[in-house]
């Protein structure tokens, strides 16, 4: 019998799984940034799951854990969208796969 | 804990992340991305992280998914034609699966039932974020405000010199 | 006596859920919020037709003429003849749109009107989705509404939508800023996010006829004016809707849908437009509480409803005063005016609090925002000279 804990982390396993096919068998730079999004958002429903089954301390570890993850997660998305734009501007294309060389 | 709405939210989630990872069309990609981040803020309310489901919703789909929107826009002409499926990436993805479901299941230490529960109320969190985490609470800021400023210089115009 | 006549709502839904006190608990909830929604649809529904027939009869005082007139007595049944044209429309769906976007979008944009509408306050004990973080919610499920500009604007796959969806899109992102800024200094004086401690936090009076609103204090009231310049741009409405400019881009976002779908557009931006100043209500003009303490007596939701209809013809006034302004100058006034006023507004109030919220914490408040509001339209000042104006006639 599986408890509850153990059908959060299964559910957030297959989100993050998902999330991994995306960010390694797509092409296009922008379904990498969402399968890098899914991951991180696997990550935290599991923060949040273990907080509500753990022995809840004072402060909520696992929520503030959860806010913070929120806020990098959205820096992260700004500056890989702009680099998506910047790198758009100058190959003409988003295809990671045609992004092979060190020079500009 | 409510049996028929984790169920639910597990479905619609799952479902909008394979439709997310897997549509031809990045504008529905980017628009199931909405539905899993919905479906992940119901768990949080499920789990009685109301703030956080509501922070998430906030960030995710109020932010995040309309930049991505705004991104796709701008880089519109190109549309990837994808030959054919990477089959390494899903081999990878399918066995990090696996593994993960078997450790999930074989870990005795996970099967607890939830302790009884007060609900935590919004004044709990920012005392706590104005005590005991200001300092990782001023380094976000700063991380927020370097990748805004950031942002802005890597999509500012080019002086086009010709 | 007037005790009972303000809580006759609440003890009705008493009385209907101590009918079903035999049944399991889940029925007396599910019961409970499906009188919550009926209540808070029936309301603005009938709210939102009177409210469109009122709309265009003070335009048309307001432009020498004299507005809808005959359907009904003083034109009073407008909106079903408004209600039956549109239903009976045909729903054209452009042939190269992206179906199931275009069909999503205008339930998604009338869905998150609505949920906003249920965190308000509009009583004693009258909240119909009381919720810890409260604010935090309307603003949540309000940024979902770009989304479905956006769904309406794509999904048409045609260019005058594609424009106003970016251009709506644009303006708001620019101006939620603002709005959720200028609510920071009432949620730091409260010290809660819930509308039904903001509001217990306005409660009482000074000598019986000043109320104690947030609205009354020099950092309220520069909030709630940045707040109500936000609002107005949340939804849509004249001086800044050139998301749906007719005169250049069609309708924006709404241009290929046609009929029910329409009406659902309009509808929502009605229904924002109850949001944001039933939120203002509630933040900046003491919610449900009576001006004066001798009024007291009144019920209270008399008193929210008298504040939003206030609120409404403000709105509609303004769209009978002001010309639509250029996307430009719209995008300059939220960032360079707009925002580090409500940023200012912040630290007024930190002042007003430490100062000990009496006379001298007013006074205080006042002298922070009056110089940073000089100080800022001597910066803006953009000594542009405007060529006087010459008119050339016929001869």
């Amino acid at each position: 019998m599986t408890s509850t804990l153990q059908l959060f982390l299964i559910v957030s396993s297959a989100l993050f799984s998902i999330g991994l096919l995306a960010a390694l068998s797509r092409r296009h730079a922008i379904f990498i940034l969402i399968g890098i999004e899914l991951m991180l958002a696997a990550a935290n429903l599991n923060f949040i799951a273990f907080w509500r089954f753990g022995s809840q301390p004072q402060p909520p570890v696992g929520v503030m854990v959860a806010i913070f993850s929120i806020a990098i997660a959205a820096a992260e998305a700004t500056v890989g969208l702009a680099l998506v734009i910047a790198i758009y501007r100058h190959y003409r294309s988003t295809n990671v796969d045609q992004l092979n060389q060190l020079k500009g | 804990m409510n049996a028929t709405a984790f169920i639910v939210i597990a479905i619609i989630t799952i479902a909008g992340a394979l439709a997310a990872a897997t549509l031809p069309k990045l504008i529905h990609a980017a628009l199931s991305l909405v539905i899993v981040f919905v479906g992940i803020a119901a768990y949080f309310f499920l789990l009685g992280a109301e703030f956080v489901g509501l922070v998430q919703v906030f960030v995710y789909v109020g932010a995040v998914a309309v930049l991505i929107l705004f991104t796709i826009l701008l880089t519109r002409r190109d549309i990837v034609s994808e030959r054919g499926i990477n089959w390494g990436g899903v081999i990878v993805a399918l066995a990090v699966f696996g593994g993960l479901l078997w450790i999930i299941l074989n870990t005795t230490s996970l099967a607890v039932l939830a302790p009884q529960f007060e609900p935590l109320t919004v004044k709990q969190i920012g005392e706590s974020l104005m005590t005991d985490y200001v300092w990782p609470l001023q380094c976000v800021g700063l991380v927020l405000t370097v990748a805004l400023i950031g942002a802005l210089i890597l999509v500012m115009e080019e002086k086009i010199e010709r | 006596m007037s005790q009972s006549l303000d809580q006759i709502f609440v003890s009705a839904k008493q009385w209907i859920l101590s009918l079903l006190s035999g049944t399991p608990d889940w029925v007396t909830t599910i019961v409970s919020i499906l009188i919550n929604i009926s209540a808070l649809l029936g309301v603005f529904l009938t709210i939102f037709a009177l409210i469109s027939v009122l709309e265009r009869k003070i335009l048309g005082r307001m432009q020498n003429r004299y507005g809808p007139n005959r359907v009904g007595p003083f034109g009073l049944f407008q909106p079903v003849a408004d209600g039956i044209k549109m239903l009976i429309k045909e729903d054209v769906v452009p042939a190269r749109a992206d179906k199931v976007v275009h069909f999503l979008a205008p339930i998604l944009v009338a869905a998150t009107a609505i949920l906003t509408l249920g965190v308000i306050p509009y009583g004693r004990n009258m909240t119909p989705f009381a919720i810890d973080g409260g604010i935090l919610f309307f603003f949540a499920v309000g940024s979902t509404t770009e989304l479905a500009v956006f769904m309406a604007g794509w999904g048409s796959n045609n260019k005058f939508s594609m424009l106003g969806a970016m251009r709506a899109i644009a303006q708001m992102v620019s101006y939620e800023l603002p709005l959720i800024v200028t609510t920071l200094p009432v949620v730091m004086v409260a010290g809660a996010l819930s509308p039904d401690a903001i509001i217990a936090a306005q409660d009482g009076y000074s000598f019986g006829i000043v109320p104690h609103w947030f609205v009354t204090t020099p950092w309220g009231a520069a909030a709630f004016i940045l707040f109500f310049v936000s609002g107005l741009v949340e939804s849509n409405r004249t001086p800044f809707d050139v998301p749906e400019g007719e005169s250049e881009i069609v309708a924006g976002h709404m241009t290929e849908y046609s009929g029910f779908k329409y009406a659902t557009f309009f509808l929502a931006e009605y229904f924002g437009m109850f949001a944001i100043s039933g939120l203002a209500v509630t933040l900046f003009l003491g919610g449900w509480h009576a001006p004066i303490a001798v009024l007291q007596f009144i019920p209270s939701y008399i008193w929210f409803f008298l504040k939003l209809s206030a609120l409404l013809f403000v709105y509609i006034w303004i769209r009978g005063t002001l010309p639509r302004t250029r996307v430009d100058q719209i995008m300059n006034f939220a960032w360079k005016f707009m925002l580090p006023m409500a940023f200012t507004c912040i630290i007024a109030a930190a002042v007003w609090h430490y100062q000990g919220r009496g006379l001298a914490g007013w006074l205080w408040s006042l002298a922070v925002i009056t110089i940073v509001y000089l100080t800022l339209s001597l910066l803006l000042e953009t000594k542009k000279k405007f060529a006087p104006r010459t008119y050339r006639f016929v001869e």
